[in-house]
């Protein structure tokens, strides 16, 4: 037989699929690519949608985005001087936020710390699953515990004329915020070598000693950034607070004041708020804030995790 | 102990009875270790023990309410009393219709950024959008469904914008989730399937996927307890708080209309509604709680459970 040349043979040994399945296969891929991408159109979309909203209201004649920032007087609704001060808000969510981290961080931590070095694998499985639902209950069950329960325990223990206040706010908030604390804080130190324990532990240190001088240190890239996500996850928070902290528009001055954060005021107002009026955009320009401000923890937490990975 | 202890002199032997010395060093050592284990201990219990007398107490207290005549029947009296149907039957709505929104949207977003995407500014822009996506507070995603659905897209205050609203929420996590899911697929199972000739959605299609599905199905059942819980988002674009539903009606809502929704109701009737009945808002809870647990466990269950049977 005649030997035929080789690309003669490659050609014809070449496998054909059917046009169709050739132009499926681009259109699929195509619908991946887009889908890909939506996220990013999806944020964009987010800001755009937000700030039409509310850009009207910087140029109102009411409304001065220094005393917007600045002041405490919210009076949206006033007939003579409306005016709309989103301090208090601010320092309501700002309160409430530190006392949740205040509460929820060291715990959070030595969770964290006990789930990955000091119990077993039998333990450390039953107890992630546990932290996972935690982490699963709706924010706005956690309000109705705060409103019910620990309102009633707040009154009782403290002798404070309400039960809903910043104190409240902040200990719901702490018991949301800790499971992603502990998770995150969890992958951080799963994250540092065993040859540091190691090498800890032959030079003689105790687990605590090891704990603290070598492990923390190690991890602590890792730790912060849980601690960014988490103050994300409080200062977003929008049932439980709205529930648990409230009604009160004022710069609280100890923890068992009422206040209202900048979430929860947008909760309780919007509904009120005729479509398109003044109120109705301050309010939208809250969300603007709030967007720019958990857009700034997130980054800042990711470009830590990722700052790590690259070491 | 192996040794013939006369072959040892005597000092040796005097030590040899007692090998772990504990000298005053080693003891403190040792109770430091003890003390800071229950430190650590407590901390974590600190979170636990709460949580579980907390939800104890709302099982108390909504034991007299609690039936399955509470599940099946409307509200009646102005909310003050009655069931939580229209209100369940308009949770699962919403649930449905924003995960059969996000949940292929997210799968192939994944897909994309798991198998396709290569490292250039698009993807770390893309990379960064999808964190900072499932970062936004529930509210602003109110605030977005309400602009966004609502009015720009004139679906008005209906179903379908709450559930785009929550799909949008959802879907970055899902995202996550499923890369999760397609970064554990050995990266040699996609070499084999390339090397027989196979093109690079076919890969995906006959190996990836298929060695996937279990860990994207348990992103995607978790996120139908998320979707059951929130409130915010759903309280300005499409949720209402009261609307006449027949005990046990089975498809109550047209799209295009508002709907109850178990959080939403829990939310009025607790702080909205007056002279609610004793217990009607515990029982409410428990019924979202337990509803959110059980769907929960079952998808860590399922997880567990394929992970033990996973051969790789």
């Amino acid at each position: 037989m005649e030997l035929q040349p080789l690309a003669y043979r490659l050609r014809s040994a070449r496998p054909t699929r059917a046009r169709w399945s050739i132009v499926t296969e681009k259109i699929i891929e195509a619908v991946i690519r887009v889908s890909g991408v939506s996220a990013v159109i999806f944020v964009v979309a987010i800001f755009f949608f937000i700030f039409r909203e509310a850009a009207p209201v910087l140029r109102s004649e009411h409304f001065k985005l220094t005393q917007f920032l600045f002041s405490g007087e919210w009076y949206p609704t006033s007939m003579s001087n409306v005016r709309y001060g989103a301090f208090a808000l601010i320092v309501g969510s700002f309160s409430v936020t530190v006392l949740a981290m205040a509460v929820a961080v060291p715990f959070g931590l030595g969770a964290a710390v006990f789930v990955s070095e000091f119990c077993g694998s039998k333990m450390k499985e039953t107890l992630k699953i546990v932290i996972e639902l935690l982490a699963a209950i709706p924010s706005v069950v956690w309000g109705f515990i705060g409103l019910t329960v620990m309102s009633k325990l707040i009154v009782r223990f403290t002798g404070a004329p309400v039960g809903v206040n910043v104190l409240n706010g902040g200990i719901i908030l702490a018991l949301m915020a800790v499971p992603i604390i502990v998770s995150i804080s969890e992958d951080a130190l799963k994250a540092v070598p065993d040859s540091f324990r190691e090498a800890a532990l032959a030079l003689g240190a105790t687990k605590w000693q090891m704990v603290f001088r070598v492990l923390l240190p190690a991890a602590k890239n890792g730790l912060l950034a849980a601690v960014l996500l988490g103050v994300a996850r409080a200062v977003g928070e929008t049932m439980a607070v709205l529930m648990a902290t409230g009604h009160a528009v004022h710069i609280p001055h100890s923890i068992l004041d009422s206040v209202r954060t900048l979430t929860a005021n947008i909760a309780a107002e919007l509904g009120e708020a005729p479509d398109g009026s003044d109120h109705y955009r301050v309010l939208f320009l809250t969300g603007v804030l709030l967007f720019v401000i958990t857009f700034a923890f997130n980054l800042a937490a990711d470009l830590i995790v990722k700052g790590i990975r690259r070491k | 102990m192996s040794l013939p202890s006369a072959a040892l002199p005597a000092a040796v032997q005097l030590d040899a009875s007692r090998r772990f010395v504990e000298t005053p060093a080693v003891r403190r050592k040792l109770r430091q270790e003890a003390v800071a284990k229950g430190i650590f201990f407590l901390m974590a219990l600190a979170m636990i023990v709460p949580l579980l007398l907390i939800v104890g107490y709302l099982f108390v207290r909504a034991r007299s309410v609690l039936s399955i005549n509470f599940i099946l029947d409307p509200p009646i009296h102005g909310m003050t009393d009655g069931g939580i149907w229209p209100a369940f039957i308009g949770t699962i709505y919403l649930v449905v219709i924003s995960l059969a929104l996000s949940a292929p949207l997210g799968v192939l977003a994944a897909i994309y950024l798991n198998e396709y995407a290569t490292e250039n500014w698009l993807n770390r822009l893309v990379n960064l959008a999808v964190i900072n996506l499932a970062g936004v507070p529930s509210i602003v995603h109110a605030l977005f469904g309400l602009g966004a659905f609502v009015y720009a897209a004139k679906f008005g205050y209906s179903i379908l914008s709450a559930s785009f609203t929550l799909a949008i929420m959802t879907m970055p996590v899902i995202i996550a989730s499923t890369r999760e899911a397609l970064a554990s697929v050995p990266q040699n199972f996609r070499e084999a399937c390339w090397n027989v000739g196979a093109t690079r959605w076919q890969t995906i299609r006959a190996v990836v996927l298929p060695n996937a599905i279990s860990g994207i199905l348990t992103g995607v059942i978790l996120q139908v307890s998320r979707t059951a819980g929130e409130t915010a988002p759903i309280m300005f674009t499409g949720a209402v708080v009261f609307k006449a539903v027949e005990r046990g009606q089975l498809l109550p809502y047209r799209l295009t209309e508002q709907c109850m929704a178990l959080s939403m109701h829990l939310f009025t009737i607790s702080t909205q509604v007056p002279g609610v009945k004793e217990g009607l808002p515990y029982a409410t809870a428990v019924v979202l709680l337990g509803a959110v647990l059980l769907v929960n466990a079952t998808a860590i269950g399922l997880r567990v459970y394929l992970r033990s049977r996973k051969k790789w």
